[in-house]
């Protein structure tokens, strides 16, 4: 592992200019004899050097025969605090995007300081360049490179849809993003309405996104449609934009109206119309039905998912504790209303046939989340693992979710940042667990796609609209991340999925009841080994699959082997023996149960905080704890090395030519821990 | 008494019947001594088949002639009949009550069950105390099997064979008997084979506000420690709580008199708390209002989870002092009978892997709970829509079993049975066709003479057929100790309980299947695969002769 890291540098001192701009900030690039803290118990902490590179936090262990190493990449962290410090040294907490808390404590202060302005400064890059995606540079050549940005094809995914058709087709009014800065080149709009109906159409609504399509229903033709917000006022009307809505309703031949669905709460919308902004009166439109969905704003899901983070992060609550903070956060209730309003519009489509307009104001967060939920009801397409890779592609990346401003990944406005994307990929989990056969993916995909909207490891989610990255030459200069996580896929796969019932099933319709929702401890809790499952069903049978596939291939092959022998007798094959000689094994082989033989602190440091009674077993209790904590590097060991974006794969793969560096949740941290099996 | 004095009207046709998740069934509703019984004669169905002594509650509602009758059970599921005429609904509901709560343990159902299945096992037989010591026996020489309470006079809730230390006697055990709340004195629960550490169980000592004390007591405690060892005392009660049942005589063990053990207290809520939870809990579930905050506010407000967690956090404590601190344990609450086998039986859980086999378990819920002496009739009176004044009744043994089910889920791979077989024991311990769960101790199932006159659960439960649903298809045997996590987080609502009736199954039972189906393909492949290795390899040596030069 040592030799790891030296090797980690050498490859960096080769890179970039960037990384030289980088260097400058680095005030302490390294300090020994720092202690990382378990946040799970206090008592277990490990000694080691702390590393600031340009694009990572490195923590190599001193244990002698366990060298364990964790990488924080910078552009994951949110948050460096400097706690009070204690006789043990000066400690500082690094709060990560994706849910990772991790204390160190450093023995001098100065150190201590210069750290903590160092990652401050390298936590909140202030240039896209800075960012890591751009000196990321895995050994693949240009040609491979540009081709992971074809994996994905969204005129495919439209055809798929069954676009263009004779009412639907792609306008090129947008192509040079002059129309609407913020919406994708191509754009599809039904094929009745003139240039002249657009451009009004886009004058009349917020940031000129006008209605365009964004889901199209083969069946019966019926659409899902988004815009912004019009600029209504208490009175103004646009010709253009009521024609617009017309062509809409008119391009699904079977219905005759159309819903408007505005997804804030009535009562913001209505603040917004004293701003010239607004909603639909269904005076003005022909045949709409216009309807409310209050989802909050931005604002609200930030605090909201704030105390949620601050109940999840609590060090064993009470259960009263824990159920009040959930309830507080109110994070279960906003998920229930975008859930609800994903149910009422893929009703619409499939059950009425009618289609429908989504807007919230500017129609990039709260209306994204609503058609992407909808969609993934809708159409089985979007529960398979490249489904969800299109959906996230057109619904969020192509028709401007402001990814980096709603993920901070630059030093700015605070308040620009919002969980949006967690809350759609919450829906999508939620829905997973009411209907486990539906999915082809797993938790894990999400997860790791949570993680990599906020890493900043690949291009996609660089930048706040499809123009801010073609100016940026996103594509030239960085990589792409969904042909690696393709490429991952047996790790994301549900070993439970059916297809053949989830393409009958078409439709899904989750229940609502407020018991329904969960708290999604995998996510908010990802990095606290202890409080999962100890043997993980998941894997369970995914290793059988595997095993199941293998023996299907072995049965085929001695299949033929004895056809052949019965057919020539006389003759004697060779066997292949060995080839299931370790597969045998798999599925009788031990528990690794190594995490599941260590209790919890389960009295409050009441057994090892009473050291003058027990003075006898003391010693013993020590020694024991020090086993304990010396058989812990080992899973820690493989937690931590891949786990923060890659690099240390990034060195250990270097032989391996072709590999792209996979990051935490291809490797799931808790894969060595749970699976049975997986020995 | 005759069952027929009760049931004025036997039969009514026309009777409507609602379930959630289920179409209307339009059927003769009919009466019996046991079993409330509706069939639409469809296809020879009984669309319900409902023991009285499952019927928790029922409420009337009439809407001109046509009443409505709404049975809510005693597993939680609510239905609806709507009955033609007011008298025939009247007549239907006096009888439901009068039937669902017969004061007389001999009239119940068991004692009229005959099984249309060959007994083939006999249950009663399942847990042989001799047996058990026998294997007890080949690992230590350090205890022995007392018939001091022989004819149940020492402690009316003890079995007649006690496990107690070698050195003590039947006349210590008598003294300190007369120390402990019930006669019940401390014997043993659990033996840790791994490091010879064991877990007693006994009821509060009788301390008082003088704080007296009892040699006897004293000696039997100190005979489990090896030398210089030294050993914890769980007491699952709160300090306050210990403190103020001195004044009723009661108390817990004064450092000065033990000075070898160490006393620990637990806060694990009191039988009426623990009803008054269910309640609750049962409310929150069923409330339809769909808002998200109440549902969370009153999921909190019912104390429910902090109960699974507070009994879980401290089966995990006493597992933790045995097997990781080499310390024995002495676990005792108030009577010794509740608080006290909740911990003793999930820290076996925890620390023995024979626990989590079936026939482990149902040894375990014989041992710990039945023979322990459980109240089982008196807890399981009534269950969470009980508007009646509460007694004695309290979810002990529910939660016990939401407990295993919390343990379950976080090592799905680690038990031999799945959660359908926690759902069946709480189904059985509030209303049952069997015996098992009938009465109060040992004393009281002799005295009815149950073994004689009613069919054990486990007769059932063992036989192959009826085993099948209750496997787990994941299970690898683990011998390891396994510590479950207590945190907040890591605890789960019991769903497959508390909404069991309002929700639809469909989506999970297909999950369920599929990985049954993954599993046995699995298995059919690798069979397959090695019957074709073996042919190969005979074939192979058959015909390798004629290939050697």
């Amino acid at each position: 592992m040592y030799h790891d890291t030296k090797k980690y540098f050498c490859t960096l001192m080769s890179c970039t200019e960037v990384w030289w701009s980088e260097m400058e900030h680095i005030r302490m690039p390294k300090v020994e004899n720092v202690r990382l803290v378990d946040r799970s118990s206090s008592r277990r902490t490990q000694v080691g050097t702390l590393y600031l590179t340009a694009t990572h936090t490195i923590f190599v262990g001193k244990g002698s025969e366990d060298r364990s190493e964790l990488w924080v990449l910078h552009s994951l962290v949110c948050d460096v605090l400097k706690h009070k410090a204690s006789q043990n040294g000066y400690p500082l907490i690094i709060h990560c995007k994706n849910f990772q808390v991790i204390q160190f404590i450093i023995p001098q202060e100065s150190d201590w300081h210069n750290v903590y302005i160092s990652l401050s400064r390298l936590s909140r890059p202030e240039k896209y360049e800075e960012l890591y995606c751009f000196s990321f540079n895995p050994n693949v050549d240009k040609a491979e490179r540009e081709h992971s940005w074809d994996f994905l094809d969204l005129k495919a995914e439209y055809s798929r849809m069954g676009l263009p058709n004779k009412l639907w087709h792609v306008t090129a009014i947008n192509r040079e993003y002059r129309v609407c800065d913020t919406y994708p080149a191509d754009l599809f709009v039904p094929k009745s309405v003139t240039l002249p109906v657009i451009i009004g159409s886009s004058k009349f609504r917020s940031r000129g996104r006008f209605p365009t399509l964004s889901y199209y229903c083969k069946e019966n033709h019926a659409t899902i449609c988004r815009s912004s917000q019009p600029l209504s006022g208490f009175s103004a009307r646009c010709l253009e934009d009521e024609q617009m809505l017309q062509a809409i309703m008119k391009s699904n031949p079977g219905s005759r109206f159309m819903y408007v669905v505005d997804t804030r709460p009535k009562l913001n919308a209505m603040a917004n119309r004293a701003a010239g902004k607004g909603y639909e009166n269904e005076d003005n439109y022909c045949n709409i039905k216009f309807q409310f969905i209050g989802i909050e704003n931005i604002h609200v899901m930030r605090n909201s998912q704030q105390k949620l983070i601050e109940v999840s992060a609590l060090r064993s609550p009470s259960m009263g504790e824990f159920l009040m903070g959930l309830e507080n956060s109110d994070w279960l209730r906003h998920i229930k209303s975008i859930m609800e309003a994903g149910i009422f519009i893929s009703k619409a489509v499939a059950e009425e046939g009618v289609s429908v307009l989504v807007h919230c104001s500017d129609g990039w967060d709260r209306t994204a989340q609503v058609c992407s939920v909808a969609s993934v009801l809708l159409d089985p397409y979007y529960r398979t693992l490249k489904g969800l890779m299109v959906l996230i592609e057109k619904d969020w990346v192509s028709f401007g979710h402001k990814f980096s401003h709603r993920c901070g990944h630059l030093d700015g406005e605070a308040k620009e940042v919002s969980p949006v994307i967690d809350q759609f990929l919450e829906c999508v989990w939620q829905l997973m667990e009411q209907f486990p056969c539906y999915f082809e993916y797993n938790e894990k995909f999400l997860i790791s796609i949570h993680n990599h909207v906020y890493s900043c490891h690949y291009g996609n989610f660089i930048c706040n609209s499809q123009k801010e990255r073609k100016d940026l030459c996103i594509k030239e200069k960085t990589h792409s991340i969904w042909p690696h996580l393709w490429e991952n896929k047996l790790d994301f796969m549900n070993p439970l999925f059916k297809p053949d019932q989830s393409q009958n099933q078409g439709l899904l319709r989750p229940r609502t009841a407020p018991y329904c929702f969960k708290y999604w401890r995998r996510l908010y809790n990802r990095f606290d080994r202890e409080l999962h499952p100890r043997q993980s069903e998941l894997d369970c049978l995914m290793t059988v699959k595997e095993e199941t596939q293998q023996l299907e291939e072995a049965l085929a092959l001695y299949e033929q082997k004895l056809a052949v022998l019965d057919k020539e007798r006389a003759k004697t094959l060779y066997m292949q023996k060995g080839v299931l000689e370790s597969k045998q094994a798999l599925w009788s082989s031990p528990l690794d149960t190594s995490l599941a033989n260590t209790p919890q602190d389960y009295i409050g440091g009441f057994i090892g905080g009473a050291p003058n009674v027990f003075t006898l077993q003391q010693g013993e209790r020590e020694s024991a704890e020090l086993c304990l904590f010396g058989d812990k590097p080992k899973s820690s060991d493989a937690d931590n090395s891949d786990q923060e974006s890659g690099v240390a794969d990034f060195s250990s793969h270097s032989s391996g030519e072709e590999s792209l560096p996979s990051e935490d949740s291809v490797k799931d941290p808790d894969s060595d821990e749970t699976g049975p099996n997986r020995a | 008494m005759e069952f027929a004095e009760l049931i004025k009207t036997p039969r009514v046709d026309g009777v409507d019947l609602h379930r959630p998740f289920m179409p209307t069934v339009e059927g003769t509703l009919c009466l019996t001594g046991h079993h409330l019984i509706l069939s639409s004669r469809q296809d020879n169905t009984e669309e319900l088949w409902l023991l009285h002594a499952n019927i928790d509650s029922i409420e009337k509602r009439f809407v001109g002639s046509l009443g409505t009758i709404i049975v809510k059970c005693k597993d939680l599921r609510v239905i609806q009949l709507d009955i033609p005429g007011m008298e025939e609904c009247l007549n239907i509901a006096s009888s439901i009550e009068a039937l669902s709560t017969l004061d007389s343990v001999s009239l119940m159902y068991p004692f009229f069950y005959r099984p249309l299945f060959e007994v083939i096992e006999d249950g009663w037989q399942l847990f042989v105390p001799e047996e058990a010591f026998k294997d007890l026996e080949s690992m230590t020489d350090e205890w022995r099997l007392s018939e001091v309470n022989k004819d149940f006079s020492v402690c009316p809730s003890y079995p007649s064979l006690l496990t107690v230390p070698k050195d003590i006697d039947d006349e210590s055990l008598c003294k300190a008997a007369s120390f402990r709340h019930g006669g019940r004195f401390p014997v043993l629960s659990y033996y840790h084979k791994k490091n010879g550490m064991v877990m007693m169980r006994a009821a509060q000592p009788l301390t008082g506000t003088n704080g007296r004390r009892c040699k006897e007591d004293e000696k039997l405690i100190n005979a489990t420690l090896c030398a210089g060892k030294r050993g914890y005392i769980i007491d699952t009660r709160t300090i306050a709580v210990a403190q103020q049942a001195k004044a009723r005589g009661g108390g817990f063990e004064q450092e000065a008199n033990y000075p070898q053990w160490r006393r620990i207290h637990k806060a694990i809520e009191r039988s009426n708390v623990l009803q008054d939870s269910l309640i609750k809990l049962v409310e929150a579930c069923n409330d339809q209002s769909h808002s998200m905050d109440r549902w969370l506010s009153k999921l909190e407000a019912s104390n429910w989870q902090s109960n699974v967690k507070e009994i879980l956090t401290t089966a995990c404590l006493a597992a933790q002092c045995i097997d990781r601190e080499g310390a024995s344990v002495l676990v005792h609450g108030t009577e010794g009978t509740d608080s006290t086998l909740q911990v003793t039986s999930l820290a076996q859980i925890i620390l023995d892997p024979a626990c989590r086999t079936i026939r482990g378990f149902e040894v375990l819920i014989e041992r710990e709970w039945l023979q322990a002496g459980h109240p089982f009739q008196q807890r399981c009176a009534q269950s969470a829509y009980s508007n009646g004044k509460p007694r004695s009744e309290a979810p002990v043994f529910l939660l016990f079993l939401d407990c295993v089910w919390q343990i379950l889920r976080q090592f799905p791979c680690s038990f031999q049975f799945n959660e359908n077989l926690l759902i069946m024991f709480f189904e059985h311990a509030y209303a049952s066709q069997f015996g098992t769960f009938l009465g109060n101790c040992v004393a009281e199932r002799v005295k009815l003479q149950l073994s004689q006159k009613t069919v054990s659960l486990w007769s059932w439960v063992n036989r192959p057929q009826e085993l099948e649903r209750f496997l787990n298809p994941l299970y690898e045997p683990n011998n390891l100790v396994i510590w479950p996590s207590v945190a907040p987080q890591s605890l789960l609502l019991w769903e497959g309980v508390f909404l069991r009736w309002n929700r639809s199954t469909k989506c999970l039972d297909e999950a369920c299947q599929e990985m049954v189906h993954i599993i046995e393909y699995n298995k059919e492949l690798q069979n397959k695969v090695n019957s074709l290795r073996r042919q190969l390899a005979q074939l192979e040596t058959e015909e390798s002769p004629l290939q050697t030069p």
